[in-house]
């Protein structure tokens, strides 16, 4: 499954923009803790804690913002900079996911950009590439 | 005849897996601390991942290598003899080292352990290679690239120690394993610390219309606005020289010996390596699986092989800088 060449176009993007944030954010939350839960997901809480990240999907004109403490992702309603910022489209985050796209890959053609604390963003990304999929009931839609 | 290995690198325990069912004939791999080249935050393998990786890459008929190729620091050798002896404990297949003190304390402790002579020991003439033949019994060397095709194979017919290249990756500026710019801007160095350029060190700011690359608070490159960009590294860094803003040491290249399999295949090379063990398993997927076609079409067309626009599409996309290049290897230096 190849992820298509698709950006979200600007009218929905408006319209996306205006939501509320939180819903999805919530959700991005959740599911991080169910991989962390279940140990899919091999974080180091101690790097990650009290650190506070922003995922913005630009072509969607959303922005996720959460944190972290010492046992778990966690919502982020502080004002202010996150140390932690990837912006990238939607399509972008979906083959960095799927294992489609190297990350570094994806920054060389400037279709990624990392903000602030860069080897936060290291420890990030070495985090998403150790996720088992095999592992997981995730596994049929990554790219082998 | 035989094909030469492809050895490919992995961070991580899916990057291993991403190596063995893309083809790769053996996997090369680091511990979580500074005594591989590769020591970044969150990168590499501890005891139990190790073990996985390498069960999985011996159930499939593959072999799995451990670097260990920084030079150990006065005050703490303690962890680099640690590493030595884990990798032995793990029963890898070989250890890449570097340090000739290391080399010493490896063939004492464990002498069924075979080694192989790190680039980052800079070995570039048989002579040097022999020395630690004689000395430590090492079975490969891994030549720093810098030699062109011609001085490759005088190398490997003048010694019995296996020989491997660098086949696609990144490029170092031409002095392998000798590098301590990092260290002007950072304190640390790929030798000393495991890392060139630490992240923690790196900042990119985004300004109105350029992206600023900054090591240790020093500006090394300034991107327009959809200009690719490339690891920050001094080296690589656009610098002011009398009036004129350019790449004063070396432009972002990265290095694909493809077009020269055949040749390769010809001389005898016993592998060839790709760099990048600091990239995801994308990447280890998408490099192994074409490498593997090209090489196995360059064992079978010989001098008829020519590269199909297909790998070279892929190859180009995942590397580093606009240009690959065949680098030393056709330079016309003698
Ligand atoms: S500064 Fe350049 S040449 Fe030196 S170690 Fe780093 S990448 Fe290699």
């Amino acid at each position: 499954m190849r992820v298509p060449e698709l950006t979200v176009p600007t009218r929905l993007a408006r319209l996306l923009g205006r939501l509320p944030a939180t819903p999805p954010a919530w959700l991005l939350v959740t599911s991080l803790n169910q991989l962390v839960k279940r140990g899919v997901l091999p974080a180091d809480m101690e790097l990650l804690a009290e650190r506070r990240f922003e995922v913005r999907l630009v072509d969607a004109g959303v922005s996720l913002r959460f944190a972290a403490d010492s046992r778990r992702f966690i919502l982020d309603r502080q004002p202010g900079e996150p140390d932690l910022r990837l912006s990238a489209n939607v399509a972008d985050f979906a083959r960095m996911m799927l294992r489609e796209e190297d990350p570094d890959t994806l920054f060389f053609n400037r279709k990624l950009s990392i903000e602030g604390d860069t080897e936060l963003g290291l420890i990030v990304k070495n985090l998403l590439d150790s996720v088992d999929w095999h592992e997981t009931p995730l596994a049929r839609f990554m790219a082998s | 005849m035989t094909l030469p290995e492809l050895v490919c690198p992995a961070g991580s325990l899916p990057a291993l897996k991403a190596a063995v069912d893309n083809g790769a004939d053996t996997v090369y791999i680091g511990l979580k601390n500074d005594t591989n080249a590769r020591n970044f935050a969150g990168l590499n393998f501890d005891d139990k991942s190790a073990r996985s990786g390498i069960d999985y890459a011996r159930a499939r008929g593959r072999k799995v290598l451990m670097a260990i190729n920084t030079y150990a620091q006065g005050g703490n050798v303690s962890r680099w003899h640690r590493a030595i002896d884990e990798a032995a404990d793990l029963g890898v297949d070989a250890v890449i080292l570097a340090d000739l003190g290391l080399m010493d304390y490896a063939v004492r402790r464990h002498p069924d352990l075979r080694l192989h002579l790190s680039v980052q020991g800079s070995a570039t003439n048989y002579e040097a290679v022999n020395l630690a033949r004689e000395l430590f019994g090492i079975r490969r060397a891994v030549l720093p690239r810098v030699l062109t095709l011609d001085q490759v194979r005088h190398v490997i017919e003048h010694t019995d120690v296996e020989i491997e290249v660098f086949g696609f990756g990144s490029l170092c500026v031409m002095v392998e394993g000798r590098c301590l710019l990092s260290s002007y801007a950072t304190g640390e160095s790929p030798n000393t610390h495991g890392v060139c350029s630490p992240a923690k060190h790196v900042r990119w700011e985004h300004g109105e219309t350029s992206l600023d690359a900054r090591l240790g608070g020093v500006l090394i490159d300034q991107y327009g606005k959809d200009e690719p960009a490339g690891y920050p590294t001094l080296c690589k860094g656009r610098f002011a020289v009398q009036g004129d803003t350019y790449y004063a040491l070396e432009e972002p290249t990265s290095l694909n010996v493809m077009a020269m399999l055949p040749q390769i295949i010809d001389i005898g090379v016993a592998a060839i390596k790709v760099e990048g063990r600091q990239r995801s398993p994308a990447y280890v997927s998408q490099v192994t699986r074409t490498l593997r076609a090209a090489l196995d079409a360059a064992g079978r067309e010989a001098q008829r092989f020519s590269v199909r626009p297909a790998w070279q599409q892929e190859l180009g996309k995942l590397s580093e800088g606009q240009q690959q290049t065949l680098g030393a290897y056709n330079r016309p230096w003698k």
